[in-house]
């Protein structure tokens, strides 16, 4: 009984519920009925269909990510200006929702921006026009931001926090005004948690079907919707875990591309 | 490498295996002879759950009740075999894919005395997909029409199909998220059988569902029930056994199956062939073969029964609901859905997810 037999729960579980699985995943989606290898599943890809899938779902998770970006960078700054019995309250206050069922917090979502919901109530009291944004891009969009939006801001505050007052006063110290500071100190030293949230922001919208599930009333078919269809109603494994590689290997290019603009290169994940 | 995967895939099926006959000694250790339970699964929303407590409590049978939303998600369930069943409640065509398949076993109806219960037609209506009747007892039956509310449609407009169609409807149209069901409006327009194997038919009745869809609020399931009651949505596709439990929340409601016809289904209680508890099943089957539990279920799930000692002990408004139980006419200008094959399965599939990607 060496020190190495404490590993020995995370191997198993490495072997149990990483290895295994993804390697059903590889060999149901690069065989075909008989067992033959083939990359005709993965090809799949390519149909018109599946394409258009694929290529809304960067496109909506590209702007949710940007979205999240946008409202969690200024609210990691607020978090960091104030005092810290404060900012605990805050960041608790923030993270509460996600101790509730996110299928629950979603179908929320779904009766506030429905025709005859509490959106349109409001807008319709005020005298404005009411708005159709239920089972739309643009409801989908809403959902991934809702859903996801602590990822965000969680790793930026962490990393913020890391930044100590002294390299700020060193900046303006040397004549660098306030915007200056900004943008040649605090934010490149804060890229690591940048590229965490993009990353937790992103590959869960990538990969999301519930959401648009619920608030696309299934008129919007993601990459996720055709892969849970293909395992499901479908009874098609091999397309499903054919176009589940490649959405695999897109995610893996984009950290790729992400993991270039993390100076340390320390934050994959 | 592919010795590997091969490896790797035996050591992930031994550890299955493992795991389910661990369950099973343990169960054994609770329960002499069989495993004291039934595994049963039904549709979501569709028994009485105070049936399965009385069940429960008359047998001392544990019941360990599951749902599935619609045929398609229960096949695979049943045919991967990785969750075993004892009774499960698939539809008309999704039976004859099992019995092709292999997948049911026969009922010993000697253990089901309540069967005599069931009426004549309907066990006729189910040898479209059990010939012999040896493998399927009649649960519920139905038509598929339009569930309309009467504040926004005439009831003059739902005699045609051609309303799902109409642009006064914008985003007020309720479709279900389950191909051959949706198909049924555009295959009986263009005067197709639902049952048409021919692609050039298939393809023109998924362009008209690709038309329809700017119209069309949502595609779901069991959601219809929440969208019409609240007036979020002014009609859709329906099953007629939908209607009552609607109109009980909002009287607006009313239900029609158009001229051009449209699918008479029959859901109904099978024994997988994997099943465990083969007696504990078909004493399951016979509880809901018993008319005054068949009462409670019929009132609950409003789903019609075919269970004629049930009729006698029901309130007359209900038998003269034509929406309930259809005149001989409606059954006559609708048609069952039959199984078509691993091939149209797949065809199928593809048409769907051209209508839903379609934008």
């Amino acid at each position: 009984m060496g020190k190495k037999s404490f590993a020995l729960p995370y191997v198993v579980w490495m072997i149990g519920f990483t290895i295994i699985p993804l390697a059903m995943i590889v060999y149901y989606g690069l065989t075909d009925h008989t067992g033959a290898f083939t990359f005709a599943n993965a090809a799949q890809i390519l149909t018109q269909e599946h394409a258009k899938a694929l290529w809304l779902s960067v496109g909506l998770s590209v702007i949710s990510t940007l979205i999240c970006l946008l409202l969690a960078y200024p609210l990691a700054m607020i978090l960091k200006g104030i005092s810290k019995n404060q900012n605990s309250l805050i960041v608790f206050i923030f993270i509460l929702p996600m101790w509730m069922n996110s299928l629950l917090r979603t179908m929320a979502w779904q009766t506030i921006l429905s025709n005859q919901g509490v959106l349109n109530a409001v807008l319709s009291f005020l005298g404005l026009p009411t708005v159709r944004i239920i089972n739309t891009s643009g409801a989908i969009i809403f959902g991934m931001v809702y859903d996801f939006l602590p990822f965000m801001v969680l790793p930026i505050y962490n990393v913020l926090l890391k930044i100590g007052q002294d390299k700020v006063d060193a900046a303006r110290d040397l004549g660098a005004n306030g915007v200056q500071t900004f943008f040649r100190v605090i934010f490149p030293m804060s890229m690591p948690g940048v590229v965490s949230g993009i990353t937790m922001v992103f590959v869960p919208s990538m990969t999301t079907f519930v959401i648009s599930n619920l608030l696309g009333g299934g008129k919007i078919l993601l990459i996720g919707n055709v892969i849970e269809q293909a395992f499901t109603s479908g009874s098609n494994w091999r397309l499903g875990s054919g176009l589940s590689l490649v959405l695999m290997i897109f995610i893996f290019i984009s950290m790729a591309v992400l993991a270039k603009y993390d100076p340390e290169g320390s934050n994959v994940i | 490498m592919k010795k590997v995967i091969a490896l790797l895939l035996a050591l992930a099926m031994a550890a299955l295996s493992g795991c389910g006959n661990a369950e099973n000694s343990q169960e054994g250790e609770f329960k002499a002879g069989e495993n004291g339970v039934v595994k049963v699964y039904n549709w979501g929303d569709y028994i009485d759950e105070e049936v399965i407590d009385l069940f429960e409590k008359e047998t001392g049978i544990e019941v360990v009740y599951d749902l599935f939303e619609n045929n398609e998600e229960m096949y695979p369930i049943i045919e991967a075999g990785g969750r075993v069943y004892d009774a499960v409640c698939p539809s008309d065509y999704m039976i004859e894919r099992m019995i092709q398949n292999g997948l049911l076993q026969e009922l010993d109806k000697d253990k089901i005395p309540n069967l005599t219960h069931i009426g004549e037609a309907h066990m006729k209506g189910a040898q479209s997909f059990d010939p012999e009747n040896a493998y399927a007892v009649p649960y519920t039956f139905g038509t598929v029409g339009i569930m309309y509310n009467t504040t926004m449609v005439s009831a003059e407009e739902v005699k045609s199909w051609n309303v799902l169609w109409d642009e006064k409807y914008n985003q007020s149209i309720l479709m279900y998220e389950s191909v051959r069901d949706s198909l049924v409006p555009a295959l009986k327009l263009l005067g197709y059988s639902l049952n048409t194997t021919d692609k050039a038919e298939l393809e023109e009745a998924a362009g008209l569902l690709i038309k329809q869809k700017p119209l069309v609020y949502s595609y779901v399931m069991d959601q219809i029930k929440d969208l019409m009651i609240n007036g979020e949505a002014a009609l859709g596709l329906a099953y007629s056994g939908e209607v009552l439990a609607i109109k009980e929340q909002n009287p607006d409601i009313d239900f029609c199956v158009p001229d051009e016809g449209s699918n008479y289904y029959m859901d109904a209680w099978v024994i997988p062939a994997n099943a465990e508890n083969k007696k504990n099943a078909e004493a399951w089957i016979n509880f809901l073969c018993r008319p005054d539990i068949a009462k409670m279920n019929f009132e609950y799930i409003t789903y019609s029964t075919p269970n004629e000692g049930a009729w006698e002990l029901l309130d007359e408004s209900y038998l003269e609901n034509k929406n309930v139980f259809p005149e001989d006419a409606v059954i006559n200008r609708c048609e069952v859905f039959r199984y078509l094959g691993e091939e149209m399965d797949q065809y199928y599939a593809e048409l769907w997810k051209q209508v839903k990607s379609a934008r």
